[in-house]
């Protein structure tokens, strides 16, 4: 019993200081942001491998996404008549939030993974201790274009999901069952609102892609140096990366669309 | 330990009672070393001393629990940020398996240093980095990727870009190990001539005792937390103490038993010993 309250103790204790440890390092590299703007050139090089290479996973599942919508919409709605609504349907759970929350799931899983690999791999082989020691600060030079690129990257993701989906669901419904071209087209022009579904799917893109690179390049440079370590340090990014945009995405909608 | 043997000169880097403990264990317990400028120290003592760790708490990678630690004049662990990284543009540092970056080739790991801390231009910086490069004989080698190159070229161009910035000191750690005789004997030479030809000071930890001896101008013998011996390298090989003798000459069994401390063999095998051992 004492025994077991021990443990508990040890463990709280344990995730207090790591999360202590998360933000503090989050600050540090929050402070090498500035430096990054004259050498903008490496947060591109980064997005090229956070954000283009997510490219295909990313544009594959927002079509499909897209197109299982319009069947599904398509089969509920017809009883109702209400066919024509179906771009409305299938534009606001993409945009409000399968979009955001599907591309962040797919970016832990891709982007996030190869980030914590990347970093977790350059730490056992003493490359960011090699860097400390020519007065080169990982956090700045390493850390920090990876974070901003995750950042800047995953909104653009989520947009090219949903916009993909869309299209994914108009083959469905105009060329497969039949709905009416321009009902598709112009209900979804006057439901959807650029403030209320657009506006708020973008901020939480970007509050994915953020928490998700954090907890990224936390646990690369957080790692245990071993071969074990690294593929912990990848497995925990994936499985945390995804509860906290599952977690976050309800937080959000309860503060967005709960009245 | 005698403090009459050694040279008067300031010297560039001075520790007095380090104490630092990883955990539980205490790594070093007290120990006083001067590095002199311009010379070469080699830092000896068995794997698992800590002998790496002593390289960290100069670079200031580790702050020890007690202790000084003076690199130049300054007081590492006392250093801000900002002035430890100032400090380290001054050092160098030579990492066991090299720490080149990895997305890099050759050529653009020795201009990383250059790069990041001067404002150079490329044609400059091309000129310095093919010098570096041809002081470690890989001039041919600048387009080779890190994955392309054998260990002991691997810790040559990581020796090229220690000496990128002309550091006043370089720190080697472990630079002879796992190396065949070609390559061991290029690092040798390499060693010697850089510390005399840049007027480098250069701290050499290594467990490799001939080759350390061999062109060592001072020698410590790190052992349990302590410093058992230090002297010139002919001083070690006279001294007549049994451990610093075992470990000269790579004897399998002296004052370090060859067995790890256990119960009575024979008693051990007959089983007597599972309930009353200690």
């Amino acid at each position: 019993m004492l025994d077991a309250l021990q443990r508990l103790g040890a463990t709280a204790l344990g995730v207090a200081e790591r999360m202590g440890r998360g933000h503090l390092f989050l600050l540090h590299v929050l402070g090498g942001f500035p430096a990054l703007l004259p050498r903008f050139g490496m947060v591109v090089k980064q997005m090229y491998s956070v954000g283009v290479l997510s490219l295909v996973i990313i544009a594959v599942s927002g079509l499909f996404v897209g197109m299982v919508l319009g069947l599904q919409g398509y089969n509920t709605l017809v009883d109702f008549g209400a066919t024509e609504s179906l771009g409305v349907m299938v534009a606001l759970s993409l945009v409000r939030e399968l979009g955001p929350v599907v591309a962040g799931l797919l970016f832990a899983g891709r982007a996030g993974s190869a980030l914590t690999a990347e970093i977790g791999l350059m730490k056992a082989t003493e490359q960011l201790s090699a860097m400390e020691m020519m007065a080169v600060d990982p956090l700045h030079r390493v850390v920090a274009p990876r974070f901003l690129a995750g950042i800047l990257s995953m909104p653009l993701l989520a947009a090219i999901f949903s916009a993909l989906g869309v299209v994914g669901g108009y083959f469905v419904a105009v060329g497969l069952l039949g709905v009416d071209d321009g009902a598709f087209w112009s209900q979804m022009q006057a439901k959807v609102d650029l403030h209320e579904d657009v506006f708020n799917g973008v901020i939480k893109s970007v509050v994915f892609g953020f928490v998700v690179t954090w907890i990224a390049v936390f646990e690369g440079y957080d790692t245990v140096p071993t071969s074990e370590g690294v593929s912990r340090a990848t497995t925990n990014t994936v499985v945390h990366g995804s509860l906290a945009v599952l977690g976050l995405d309800f937080v959000l909608t309860a503060l967005m669309f709960g009245k | 330990m005698s403090q009459t043997d050694k040279p008067t000169a300031e010297p560039l880097v001075r520790i007095r009672d380090l104490v630092y403990s990883r955990g539980e264990r205490r790594i070093f317990d007290g120990i006083d070393i001067d590095i002199q400028r311009g010379k070469l120290t080699a830092i000896m003592g068995p794997s698992g001393t800590g002998k790496t760790t002593l390289l960290r708490l100069i670079g200031g990678q580790l702050r020890p629990d007690s202790g000084t630690v003076w690199v130049d004049g300054e007081s590492v662990p006392q250093l801000n940020y900002r002035q430890l990284y100032e400090l380290r543009k001054r050092m160098g540092m030579l990492f066991q398996n090299g720490a080149l970056l990895t997305d890099l080739n050759v050529f653009d790991n020795v201009a990383f240093p250059l790069r990041e801390h001067t404002r150079l231009n490329e044609a400059l910086i091309r000129d310095l980095v093919l010098m570096k490069l041809q002081a470690v004989g890989l001039r041919g080698a600048r387009d080779l990727m890190p994955s392309e190159l054998s260990g002991g070229m691997a810790r040559r161009v990581a020796l090229a870009r220690a000496i990128a910035l002309d550091p006043m000191m370089i720190m080697y750690d472990e630079p002879f190990t796992g190396q065949d005789p070609i390559s061991m004997g290029v690092l040798v030479t390499l060693l010697r001539t850089l510390t005399d030809a840049l007027g480098l000071t250069s701290v050499m930890v290594s467990h490799d005792v001939q080759e350390s001896l061999s062109i060592a101008d001072y020698v410590y013998v790190i052992s349990e937390g302590r410093v058992v011996e230090d002297g010139t390298p002919d001083t070690l090989r006279a001294s007549t103490s049994p451990w610093v003798q075992q470990f000269l000459q790579g004897l399998s069994d002296g004052p370090v038993p060859f067995h790890f401390p256990a119960a009575d063999y024979a008693e051990d095998l007959l089983g007597k010993t599972v309930e009353s051992s200690r």
